[in-house]
């Protein structure tokens, strides 16, 4: 439980308020992380925040930040050469490597582009492994489009579809307006033989996946990514629990199957 | 070349529709073509006519005072243009642009009203089939209006 030091190796300013961090373990570091997990990143003197890998890269972690409260904040503040605690990896991971021969979708909405950044760049990595592939993306409007030089030249690969839509727009932007459920229905994979990765928003998340399901994919292959307040991430303290699952161990990656019944406990 | 009634039966929103009522369909159509940037609509202007989308793609706009004109909804090939033709005062509510070179057939909207009112089987078909596009357009902009990537949305 006691977190590893790491230092900000390169800081990166993606939107007003969201950060890019890779950081480089100073003394020792965490397990080797799947893709998918999350690490408890830990602001001096402020606290602690469940954060997704969106890459790993040897040593060095890669977390993107979007400053919402004072630990988010302090860690979208930090400077190249800050340290920073980090405990980790927990929870589950995305299994891309057990969807080998099927067709992959990725849906990621807003933020959610972050935490499913790893299975685009493994599936470029690996593109022979896999069916047809595509990424499906959705942001409030072009402004806040995450990583967009990456989408911008994940999209001149000619191999993985990647299709962006923004909920509203000026005249000046070309691309397609609308929510990102419309996208799935036109995704150019064979849905029964497709394992979908969803990640954005709860109400994104929940709406993509019914569109999933309706269009063919088996609610097991469809897995979405479940965030709630989380103190311990190991599963001792309780602040995540939904139903008798712990959204830190069983989770945060969850099939729709296991997903949406848990999504049905309404919080008090 | 093929013929309207040909290219309506291709098209996902006619799907299954019997040759007869195509038949009707296709009498009230003719094909049309947008140049990219061209208006296809205009906001408040009367609404005699919709477009089934055969190629390109289109925006939706509103007249926004302080930003201009706002995309709110693309849409494309398969899709279909227009729902304001179908309830009075048959005005649209916002306007269209083709984005891309579009092609579109376009139907009038006072001719399939005709023949709608004259034969109620054809009239329910498609109050059905536009009830779907409603509803799709609804849940969007629902979802929209929820602001789902804000800060504060989840
Ligand atoms: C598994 C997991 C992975 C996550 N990955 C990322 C990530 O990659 N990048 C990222 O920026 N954030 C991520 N989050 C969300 C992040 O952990 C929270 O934004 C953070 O804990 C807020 O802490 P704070 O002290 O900055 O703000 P607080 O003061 O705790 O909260 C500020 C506001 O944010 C809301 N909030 C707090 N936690 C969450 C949450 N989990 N989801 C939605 N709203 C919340 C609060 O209700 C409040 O309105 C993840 C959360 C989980 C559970
Ligand atoms: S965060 Fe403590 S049980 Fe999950």
């Amino acid at each position: 439980m006691v977190p590893h030091m790491y230092r900000v190796l390169s800081r990166r300013q993606d939107l007003a308020d969201t950060v890019t961090l890779a950081l480089a373990p100073i003394d020792g570091q965490i397990a080797t992380p799947s893709i998918g997990q999350f690490n408890m990143l830990w602001a001096f003197g402020i606290g602690e925040a469940p954060i997704s890998l969106a890459g790993v890269d040897d040593d060095v972690v890669t977390h993107t930040i979007r400053g919402v409260g004072a630990v988010t904040n302090a860690l979208c503040a930090a400077s190249e050469g800050d340290q920073i605690g980090v405990r980790g990896p927990y929870g589950t991971g995305w299994d891309l490597d057990g969807a080998m021969g099927r067709d992959i979708l990725v849906v990621a909405g807003g933020l959610g582009l972050a935490p499913v950044r790893p299975i685009v760049t493994r599936l470029f990595a690996r593109r022979a492994d896999y069916g047809r592939a595509a990424l499906l993306m959705g942001a409030r409007d072009p402004e806040s489009l995450l990583y967009r030089d990456e989408l911008e030249a994940w999209r001149s690969r000619l191999d993985i579809e990647v299709e962006v839509t923004v909920d509203s727009a000026q005249r000046s932007w070309r691309g397609d307006v609308g929510v990102v459920t419309r996208l799935i229905d036109r995704a150019p994979v064979e849905a029964a033989n497709t394992r979908a990765f969803v990640c954005g928003p709860e109400v994104m998340m929940r709406f993509c996946a019914q569109a999933l399901v309706d269009l063919g994919v088996p609610p097991a292959e469809v897995f979405v990514s479940l965030e709630r307040n989380m103190h311990c991430a190991v599963g001792h303290c309780g602040h995540c629990q939904l139903g008798s699952s712990f959204v830190c161990k069983d989770g945060p990656v969850l099939s729709w199957a296991e997903a949406e019944p848990l999504l049905r406990i309404r919080e008090r | 070349m093929k013929s309207i009634e040909d290219l309506l039966s291709e098209h996902p929103f006619f799907a299954g529709l019997p040759a007869p009522m195509l038949e009707l369909i296709a009498g009230c159509g003719v094909n049309v073509h947008f140049d990219e940037d061209e208006c296809i609509i205009s906001e408040n202007a009367p609404a005699d006519l919709f477009f089934v989308l055969r190629s390109g793609k289109v925006a939706i706009e509103v007249d926004t005072p302080r930003q201009g004109p706002q995309t709110i909804e693309t849409i494309s090939s398969g899709q279909l243009l227009g729902v304001s033709w179908l309830v009075p005062p048959y005005r649209w509510t916002f306007g269209a642009r083709a984005i891309d070179s579009t092609s579109a057939i376009a139907v009038d909207a006072a001719c399939l009203r005709g023949k709608c009112d004259d034969d109620p089987e054809l009239g329910y078909e498609m109050l059905k089939r536009f009830a779907v596009l409603v509803r799709d357009r609804l849940q969007s902009t629902r979802l929209q209006l929820l602001d789902l990537y804000g800060t504060h949305a989840s």
